[in-house]
């Protein structure tokens, strides 16, 4: 098992922060794990992304050009990553916010309108929640309930944050499990 | 302790508490300013020092104050900041002073931009600063390496008296992986060092300086730095990967770019080349025999580096013409990719030694 994964979107949508929320779970899946941030001179409102690396053997590169799946939050993002993802990989995309389909046929393209989903839900600010839901769907590469423990472990004590962005990824997750027949035929 | 995730530059920050160091004098830089807030919200919380200097010349002759006084204590930069540094660090090197002192490249010269970068090790590895003198310089790849390696830091500058220094880059600093801590030193539970200038109440004076005006004295310091210095070669260290079959060719790596050239070494093997990975774990002393021995048993030698090739001149030199040494770098910032390299040491598979 070797996964390499970028998130991506505007600052202040919480990529880093599902990254960081994955590579949690994956320590508690017993997996080897890393998370990087592209880090530069980043403006408010710009966009930002994070490389997240599960394994089960030592993670060589934290860095990937070939990511084996992407979660794209905006529109910069689907145009800078969805060209890198190799073939047969996941690509979640968020409907919300992007207004142009994904051209790859040779990947699995999961839409997903994480932020009207999230708003339904409580609070828009969860669509981050749903797009890793969809992607821990359709790709399974570590358990919703690992990420569920370390949402409660992370915001241990706020019930209501706990309580919203764990409808919001259990949402997301029945969403990309509707894709793993199609991850099947490949 | 548990496995926590952390930034390359908390576990470092971190692995200092744990080490028993109370000091920390520094002034921001990116990529690495993630050490000094670590460090101003950790050190009030074990009774320890923060000082945010007025520049990191500054800063680094705070050092030389604390190290004086018989203290552990440490700080952190990154390249700019580091040369800012040199005068300072050649001042501790000739007064004999154990500090830590992590620099986590970014890309030069001048200001250069704040990415990764490997474009230093010449300056931490031949001195960097004027007079004859060393530092010893280790060089992490992981986050784990990175707290265990800042642990031994500090043993080894009280063991050698000597500043040392932590090489990483920016990101080694900026990534986050797990680690734990796997001791934790008191204060009060480090040895006494009786050269310390402590206050001379009961004892004659310490003196703690760099000066000396007669030149036969000075000769016979700097033959005692010397001597120090080779005495250091007892705590060369490296790591392979791969090379027991004798591979055709061996990558010779350290810090990030080793990690990437596991990723590129495990691609090219499972299309059947025979590569292999020797990573300098310290830069300085430089785990030379090692190399030779292992380079002896490949048909080429690839240097790799984020820089336009400073480690490849040492490489060459333990080499001496035995076995072809080629080269490949990226710089400005660019991190090379593991496809990149493995398309570098593929083109070496096929010609002839």
């Amino acid at each position: 098992m070797h996964n390499e994964l970028i998130l991506a979107g505007f600052g202040g949508q919480g990529v880093l922060l599902i990254g960081k929320l994955l590579a949690y779970a994956g320590m508690k899946a017993g997996l080897e794990v890393t998370w990087m941030p592209a880090y530069g001179p980043e403006m408010r409102g710009g966009t930002c992304n994070c490389t997240v690396v599960l394994s089960d053997r030592q993670v060589g590169s934290p860095v990937t050009n070939r990511p084996h799946g992407a979660i794209v939050l905006n529109l910069q993002s689907i145009d800078k990553f969805e060209p890198l993802v190799r073939p047969g990989g996941i690509l979640v995309v968020n409907t919300s916010l992007i207004n142009r389909p994904a051209v790859r046929t040779d990947i699995v393209v999961v839409p997903v309108a994480a932020n009207q989903i999230a708003l339904e839900a409580g609070s828009a600010k969860a669509a981050n929640m749903v797009a890793l839901g969809a992607f821990l769907g359709a790709s399974g590469v570590v358990s919703p309930d690992l990420v569920r423990d370390v949402l409660a472990e992370t915001f241990a004590g706020r019930q209501k944050i706990v309580q919203l962005n764990q409808v919001c990824l259990s949402k997301g997750y029945e969403i990309g499990q509707a894709f793993v027949p199609a991850l099947a035929g490949r | 302790m548990a496995k926590k995730l952390m930034k390359g530059c908390e576990a470092i920050g971190e692995a200092a508490i744990q080490s028993g160091c109370r000091l920390f004098f520094g002034y921001p830089i990116t990529p690495q300013n993630e050490i000094p807030e670590y460090m101003s919200a950790r050190m009030p919380q074990v009774g320890g020092v923060f000082v945010q200097a007025e520049s990191e010349v500054a800063a680094s002759n705070m050092l030389y104050g604390a190290a004086g006084a018989g203290r552990r204590c440490f700080t952190s930069s990154s390249s700019p900041g580091i040369s800012l540094m040199q005068e300072a660090i050649s001042y501790l090197a000739g007064a004999e002073l154990p500090v830590v002192i992590v620099n986590i490249m970014r890309a030069g010269p001048g200001l250069g931009g704040i990415l990764p970068s490997q474009s230093d090790y010449l300056q931490a590895t031949k001195g960097g600063g004027h007079g004859d003198y060393r530092v010893l310089v280790l060089a992490p790849s992981t986050v784990q390496e990175a707290a265990d390696l800042t642990m031994e830091a500090f043993d080894l500058a009280d063991k050698y008296r000597n500043p040392v220094m932590i090489l990483g880059d920016g990101l080694i600093g900026q990534m986050m992986e797990p680690v734990e801590f796997k001791r934790r030193i008191e204060p009060e539970d480090l040895p006494e060092k009786p050269w310390a200038t402590t206050g001379n109440v009961g004892r004659a004076p310490n003196i703690v300086n760099s000066l000396y005006l007669r030149a036969e004295d000075l000769e016979q310091h700097n033959l005692a730095l010397g001597a120090k210095y080779r005495a250091m070669e007892a705590e060369v260290r490296h790591e392979t990967y791969r090379t027991d079959d004798d591979p055709e060719v061996l990558i010779v790596a350290y810090g990030t770019v080793a990690r990437i050239a596991r990723t590129s070494i495990d691609n090219l093997r499972e299309k059947g080349l025979k590569v292999g990975l020797f990573r300098p774990v310290t830069l300085f002393p430089y785990p030379a025999a090692a190399l030779a021995a292992t380079a002896a048993r490949a048909k080429h030698v690839l240097v790799a580096e984020l820089s336009m090739g400073q480690m490849v001149e040492d490489v060459r030199a333990i080499v001496a013409g035995r076995v072809p040494v080629d080269f490949f770098g990226r710089c400005g910032g660019m991190v090379m990719t593991a496809e990149e390299l493995a398309e570098q040491a593929e083109k070496l598979v096929s010609v002839p030694a």
